[in-house]
């Protein structure tokens, strides 16, 4: 008996044991320290008395965080319609019979194998020297100027993701169109249904456990976004495109102010968190009110 | 029956020129890289008048090319192994003992982590790497083990629930011990997940700029991503210089791709069934 309660034991060490350790040490270690600090007034390397809510106050009354928290908003709620739109109906067409689809698919997937960084760097290319020249050569004024205002670089930032991640999307709504069973589809369409209703009444609601999975993940994609931000458009002009990433990352490692950056960061956690968590739980009542 | 075949036709060319517009991306940078300073000035949207490649040498060289290329397969490699193996025990136990509060505990646990951003956690992480001595390449596995925890063991726990356990107790009765049971029964059972958590890890980790950009600080250690930054913004204005560059390191994912499409399409697609 004892023999084989030592063996579990040592079978749970060995099997649970190094994946548990990677993750306490490197991701509930600093999550657990970056907590504490953020009522301390840490300066990057030590701290001396606590504050209490000070850091957060400071936080929440600051005007640049108030302002990326905005911009971040505004992105992510443009940026995720448009994705997933994009996705959907990308895997509406691929999976109706076309010849190359198996081509198609392979194309609209490859931006997103690519990082956020180089793709900045690749759009922020074509929207300051190729849009000038491809709108006087077509006479228009209209892709004068990129990224040289607020408006421009969200609707460039918006462009871009949608780029990178509508194909990644299209893949997993190509999944759940497939398991759609043909019996339902072929049963309809003798009923006499066209398109449309066949998408709405039936497609749609057989899929929505899909758009749970796309738009949770991009929601959380956008909103954390950093690397495209910094390539893109590096937070400006001024700090006008600043996501909340970028603006955690300045705090701390430009303005060096450590315990404000890192109660900004528990701020970002906390509204991260609950945006997600708030998505999953109203996508799943609606997966079942359909279902 | 006509009708059909001209929607069809139509769905076709439609998803072609959607595809053309997808990669008029890649055209653009291609065909600039590959001209000459003079040329690229005279007219951005015309082809090169012949296939400059200077530019690619000189990038290669500036960016010590394949050196960061090592640095990269290295860190994402032994990334990746790490976390298949560590996770899928993991993740395999747990959910095999979930009788046990602990073991459900600790698995959701795990599995919550996957809701905590970087950025949250990212300024003491790096001090804390530090005082581990864990900063630059060592580090860099333990990290991505950490870090890539969270999702490896949802996707592997949601599939490991899915394997009927006749075959794990067929094992047991011919006498297999735990650690042979999971190495020559469970393991090969659980290929079509593994293969979405590589793919998935994989675009992630050698893509990843934040993290590398905090804890790699010797020179000589880059990855691609930060080469790629610190070598695009030195280049004032030498466009076709610095898209040569870009392309380059493009290059290694794209060409990958071309071999592995089916497989990374199919990967991604079983992941997100999964999710």
């Amino acid at each position: 008996m004892g023999k084989k309660r030592v063996r579990n034991f040592l079978a749970d060490v060995v099997f649970i044991g190094p994946v548990l350790l990677a993750f306490t040490m490197i991701v509930l270690v600093p999550l657990m320290k970056g907590i504490f600090l953020s009522f301390t007034d840490w300066n990057g390397m030590t701290y001396q008395s606590f504050v209490g809510f000070k850091n957060f106050k400071n936080a929440l009354t600051d005007q640049s965080f108030g302002r990326a928290f905005l911009f971040t908003f505004k992105f992510a709620a443009m940026a995720v319609i448009l994705i997933n739109v994009t996705g959907f109906s990308l895997a509406l067409l691929v999976t109706r019979n076309i010849r190359c689809s198996t081509f198609m698919r392979a194309v609209f997937y490859m931006p997103n194998l690519i990082g956020g960084l180089t793709l900045g760097f690749v759009w922020n290319f074509i929207f300051v020297e190729i849009f000038p020249a491809a709108g006087e050569k077509l006479g228009i004024s209209f892709l004068n100027g990129w990224l040289a205002d607020a408006k421009t670089g969200l609707w460039g930032l918006v462009i871009l993701t949608t780029w990178q991640m509508s194909g990644y999307m299209m893949i997993i709504y190509i999944a759940a169109l497939q398991n759609i069973s043909a019996d339902i589809i072929e049963s309809a369409r003798i009923d006499g249904a066209g398109f449309g209703m066949l998408l709405r009444k039936i497609m749609i609601p057989m899929v929505m456990p899909s758009f749970t999975v796309s738009i949770f993940l991009t929601l959380s994609n956008t909103f954390k976004l950093y690397d495209q931000n910094l390539a893109l458009t590096g937070g400006g002009p001024g700090d006008s495109t600043t996501m909340i990433s970028m603006n955690i990352y300045n705090t701390a490692y430009r303005y060096n102010q450590n315990a404000l950056g890192q109660a900004k960061a528990i701020i970002f956690l906390l509204v991260v968190l609950t945006i997600t968590l708030t998505q999953v739980y109203f996508s799943k009542k609606k997966e079942e009110q359909l279902g | 029956m006509s009708r059909k075949r001209i929607n069809t036709a139509l769905l076709t060319i439609l998803g072609l020129l959607l595809a053309a517009l997808f990669l008029s991306p890649f055209y653009i940078i291609i065909i600039n890289a590959f001209k000459t300073q003079k040329d690229f000035f005279t007219d951005i949207l015309a082809l090169p008048k012949y296939l400059y490649p200077d530019n690619f040498k000189q990038a290669v060289h500036d960016t010590k090319y394949f050196k960061t290329i090592g640095n990269t397969v290295f860190i994402t490699s032994g990334s990746l192994v790490l976390i298949i193996i560590t996770a899928s025990m993991a993740a395999w136990r747990l959910t095999r003992t979930f009788e046990r509060k602990i073991s459900k505990m600790i698995y959701y646990m795990l599995v919550a982590g996957m809701l905590v951003p970087f950025q949250g956690i990212m300024l003491p992480f790096v001090k804390w790497i530090d005082r581990l001595g864990l900063m630059n390449k060592p580090g860099m596995w333990f990290i991505y083990m950490g870090f890539g925890a969270s999702m490896a063991m949802f996707l592997i726990g949601s599939f490991v629930s899915g394997i009927p356990k006749e075959i794990e107790e067929a094992g047991i009765i011919d006498g297999c011990g735990i650690w042979q049971l999971f190495w020559r029964v469970v393991f090969a059972l659980l290929k079509p997940i593994l293969l979405s958590v590589v793919f998935l890890d994989l675009i992630w980790i050698w893509n990843d700029y934040l993290m590398p950009s905090l804890i790699i600080n010797q020179p000589g250690n880059q990855t691609l991503p930060l080469m790629v930054f610190q070598f695009f913004g030195g280049q004032f204005k030498k466009w076709s210089l610095a898209l040569a560059g870009l392309l380059l390191v493009m290059a290694p994912v794209v060409v990958f791709y071309m071999f592995a499409q089916k497989w990374v399409i199919k990967g991604i697609a079983d992941g997100a069934v999964k999710q």
